[in-house]
Order: structure tokens, then sequence, then C-alpha cells
């Protein structure tokens, strides 16, 4: 699948929810089933520290396309994490960085990307971005 | 006298508003709280009606603006029971007043080896201005340990306590624990080693009474907008004796008496500490919120946040998995908390979402953080416009998320 519809398939799961709550509750359940991080990668040269909450981002190339991996000590943070990383894992750098990810604003979870609520987000995507700049330079 | 809570919600317009589409529950007072109508319509009517700047005008708005700010001094003074008016001194708020003590009393009283003491409660304004001046003096910054419960060692305080110590300056009250520190046994033991005691009264003259004479504390600071009035306001009261020998902090118009580019001599106090123009309109309302408290009457107010601190512990250590952080016997308006594993972002985020305001995180005091090795809590801090509905509320609110997170 490509970005574009991987962010089609997310915004139409999100619409099934009428109530906060249940969107939040599909979040946690995210959080909880992402593939666990590898603590090898746990180091502070991964760390995206928000004020409030911690994330971790390890990204590797594998056959033309970016792989990420992630984690935060804040679950609702993690289940955006697993949604970052299903629209952008497996993808090669072009798409990764001629993507726009829109569907977060569709989703009704734009707050969490604001620089004000620093959990480490904003971080997390642009690190994601410039993992696949860097790995698109190293190809050429 | 047992205070009419829903006539002082009735003067809080922001506390009808909505958020979500849900009514406003605001537990973090300790961050800011918010100002009454009659605070915000001063604010107003100085800028309508007696804008102009003050102290240098021949002019009569000059005048009147320039007695409508001394008369928020005196108020200030009267509120902490100075001396003498020009012992108190505006800032832009607590942080403020203690960077101007950092700077000019550790210039004018801290050399090479000195000790400051501050202790490990301490929210990270009383912590850094230090860090900053003893980096500057080459002096040492000592801290007074916590034990488990939030309360301060004061065996281990008084251990610190040496020739060296040329200041001690704790909080009042913690803005992450909420113990009340028992400041008149510090200054006693501070005093009896001929050393001058700071207190951070920031979240402690909402709160309680306090008397700088009654407790003889030679340096009080506080801010404007923890007590109902603007922000960008602040107050720094100190000694005379002290403040006519200090260095001031910054330089310009108002705090000189004459100027050269041979010699500049200061203006007298508290001038000489006020540089610039000040937050006229800020001050006045700060005044105005001043007044506010004290109508309600501190012994009420104090009462009334009691039955409430008492009340939501009792009802948050219902929930399972609740642990407070902090339960000295003496605290003052703030709990904060963590319930089993639920990190403090996402509780605070779901409660939001019910329209419940609480602070997550380390409040800027990251070594309490660290001598209770966690990461950060949720805290909720109450003032006098808070009910008891609202804690059910949030009490419900926090099993509500409970649940999700199983």
């Amino acid at each position: 699948m490509t970005i574009q519809e991987i962010q089609e398939e997310i915004v139409e799961e999100f619409s099934s929810f009428d109530e906060w709550m249940d969107k939040y509750a599909y979040l946690i359940e995210l959080g909880n089933d992402l593939e666990p991080f590898d603590d090898t990668y746990r180091l502070d040269q991964n760390l995206l520290d928000g004020c409030q909450s911690k994330v971790w981002l390890h990204a590797w190339m594998d056959d033309g396309k970016v792989y990420y991996m992630g984690d935060s000590d804040a679950i609702i943070v993690k289940g955006i994490v697993a949604l970052m990383i299903r629209a952008l894992s497996g993808q090669t750098p072009e798409a990764i960085l001629d993507n726009e990810l829109s569907f977060i604003d569709k989703i009704g979870l734009k707050e969490h990307l604001s620089p004000t609520r620093s959990n480490g987000l904003v971080a997390m995507i642009k690190q994601m971005r410039l993992f696949a700049l860097a790995f698109k330079a190293k190809q050429v | 006298m047992s205070l009419d809570i829903q006539h002082i919600r009735g003067q809080f317009p922001i506390l009808h508003t909505e958020v979500y589409g849900k009514p406003l529950v605001y537990f973090d007072n300790a961050a800011t709280t918010h100002k009454p109508a009659r605070v915000v319509n001063k604010v107003n009517e100085i800028y309508h009606t007696l804008n102009s700047n003050i102290h240098r005008g021949v002019h009569y708005l000059s005048n009147q603006a320039t007695l409508a700010y001394e008369e928020a001094r005196k108020k200030v003074q009267l509120f902490v029971n100075a001396p003498n008016s020009h012992e108190i001194i505006f800032t832009s708020g607590a942080t403020a007043a203690i960077n101007l003590m950092a700077t000019s009393f550790g210039d004018t009283y801290i050399k090479e080896g000195d000790e400051v003491i501050i202790s490990t409660m301490e929210h990270h304004s009383n912590i850094v201005p230090w860090q900053l001046m003893c980096k500057r003096k080459k002096a040492v910054l000592k801290v007074i340990p916590l034990f488990e419960n939030g309360e301060l060692d004061m065996q281990a305080f008084e251990n610190l306590l040496s020739e060296k110590t040329k200041l001690v300056s704790v909080a009042y009250v913690s803005n992450s624990l909420g113990t009340v520190n028992a400041i008149p046994e510090i200054i006693e033991k501070a005093h009896s080693n001929n050393t001058p005691v700071m207190v951070d009264a920031a979240q402690a003259v909402q709160h309680l009474n306090v008397d700088v004479q009654e407790l003889d504390v030679d340096f009080l600071v506080f801010s404007g907008h923890k007590i109902y009035g603007p922000t960008g306001t602040g107050v720094l009261y100190g000694k005379e004796k002290y403040l006519n020998e200090m260095e001031p902090w910054q330089g310009g118009g108002e705090m000189i008496k004459s100027v050269s580019f041979e010699e500049t001599t200061y203006n007298e106090l508290p001038f000489k500490f006020e540089a610039g123009t000040p937050n006229i309109a800020g001050v006045v309302g700060l005044g105005e919120a001043i007044d506010f408290v004290s109508e309600l009457g501190l012994d009420n107010i104090a009462a009334y946040e009691h039955e409430l601190l008492q009340y939501a512990t009792a009802r948050l250590n219902e929930i399972e998995g609740m642990r407070i952080i902090g339960t000295a016997n003496n605290k003052s308006s703030v709990i904060s908390f963590l319930v089993k594993e639920i990190h403090p972002f996402d509780l605070g985020t779901m409660l939001d979402k019910m329209g419940i305001a609480i602070r997550t995180g380390h409040h800027c005091a990251q070594p309490v953080m660290d001598f209770y090795k966690i990461p950060g809590t949720m805290r909720a801090s109450l003032a006098v416009y808070n009910t008891k509905e609202e804690i059910d509320k949030l009490v419900d609110g926090i099993n509500k998320v409970a649940v999700l997170f199983g």
C-alpha cells in the first residue's frame, strides 16, 4: 500500500468512533499492540525528549526501504507513534519525503502535534523525515 | 465565618466556560489562579481612565497613576504586615524577585567559598538563580534533604548551617508536594547562626496568613498571578537594612538620583530596585486582588481549603492504585499523585477531554521527582472557588480512565 492509501485506511478506521473515549481507547490498544522496542536501541541518541513524555525512535534501511521502530512511556503517545510507523515504515525514502502526514489532523488528533504539548511527537515526525533524507543521500 | 463559595464563583467569569462541551473543572491553581471580574475591571479602568507614566510627570494623569500605584504598594505592605511600604519592591513575578535577590544579595554579600542553603523541594525558580550566582561568585549551594513523606529534614538543615552560610532560601509551601515547611523554625535556626532567610511564598500567600514581622523573615517573594491578580506582577519584601546596602539589580530610569558618565547615584528605596516603567495597571490590579483576598479573610480561605484538601485526599485514596506523593502532616492546597502505572501525560490528556484541568509532569521541580524516582506526577491544586462536587468529578474521571488502562 502507498502512504496515501494507508492514511485513508486509518482515517476510515477512526471515522467509526463517535465518542472521544472510544477513539482514545483505540489509541491505547494500538499503543499496547505496538511491536516491542528493541532495548539495544534505547539510547540517548534515539531519545526525543518532550517535557511531558518521551519518545524513542530507531530507523534502518533494508532493500531500498526505510523501517522504523518506536516507543513512548505514555501510552496515548505510543498509540500515535504506532500510527506513524504504520504509515511510513516499509516505504521508500522518496515516498516518505514526498507525503504529508495529513491523517493526524483528519482523525482529530492534531492537538497532540502542537509544539506546546511537548510530548516528543513533533520531534518524532521531524526525525522520521530526517532518517529518510539521510538514507536517500546514502543511496546516491 | 464560612464562605459563600457559589457567590465567590460568580465573580469569576472563566469558571462558567465550557471546554469540549463540558463545564470547566479547574485544578491548576498552583500554576495560576483565575482572576475575579473586579481585578480585570480594575486593570481595564487604569488603562481607560488613568493611563500615564508614574513618578515623573507633573501632569494630572501621571499624578493619579502614581497615587494608584503607590496605594497598591501600601496594600501589599499591610497584607504581609511589612513595617514600611518602601520595603515592598514590585517585580514581574516571584521568579524575577528571586533573580533580583540572587544578583543583588549575591553581589553585595557573597564571596568565594560562601554558602547558600536551599531545599530539595524548591521550584526551579529558587534553584537556578542561586546556581548562576554561585557560579559567578564561586560560592557553594547546599541542599536540605527530604524525608519520604515530603517534609524537610530539620536536623540535616541544622547541620548544614555554618559560618560560611550567607543565606537560606526556602519555599513556604512546596508547589509539587503541598508541604507547608516549618518556616518559623527555619528562621529561628538560621538567625541563631546570624544568617538571613528568604522565603519563596509563591504558593503560600493565597492560602495562609503571612506576617513578615511575626516571622521575622528577612526577605519574602510572591507572584501576583497566583493570588488572583494579573500576570506579570510580583513582590519582593526585604528588610530595609539589607535593601539599603544591596547593589541595584537592573539599571535604567526611575532607579537613579543622578547620572553622569563619571558616577551615578541611586534613588532611594523602593525605586532603587524598580528600573524602567513598571507594570502599572498590573500592580494596581494586584492591589485589587489583595483586597479580594483580604475581604474573604485568609483564615476563612485556609479553613475552607483545608476542608477541600481533606475531602480530596480521602476521595482520591478510594481509587485503586492511588499513590499520593507528599504526605506531610502540614499540607496546603496541592495534591500530587500517581495512579497505578498510568503515565501522567495519559491521565492528564484524558481528564482534559472531560473538561478537567490538572497539571502533569515534573512541575518545575525535577529534584523532587528524582528523589521519588518518578518522571512526574498528576497534580490537582486547589483555590477558594473549588468545590467538593468538582473533586467528585475528578475522582469519577480518574476512575473512568483507569478502567481503560485495566
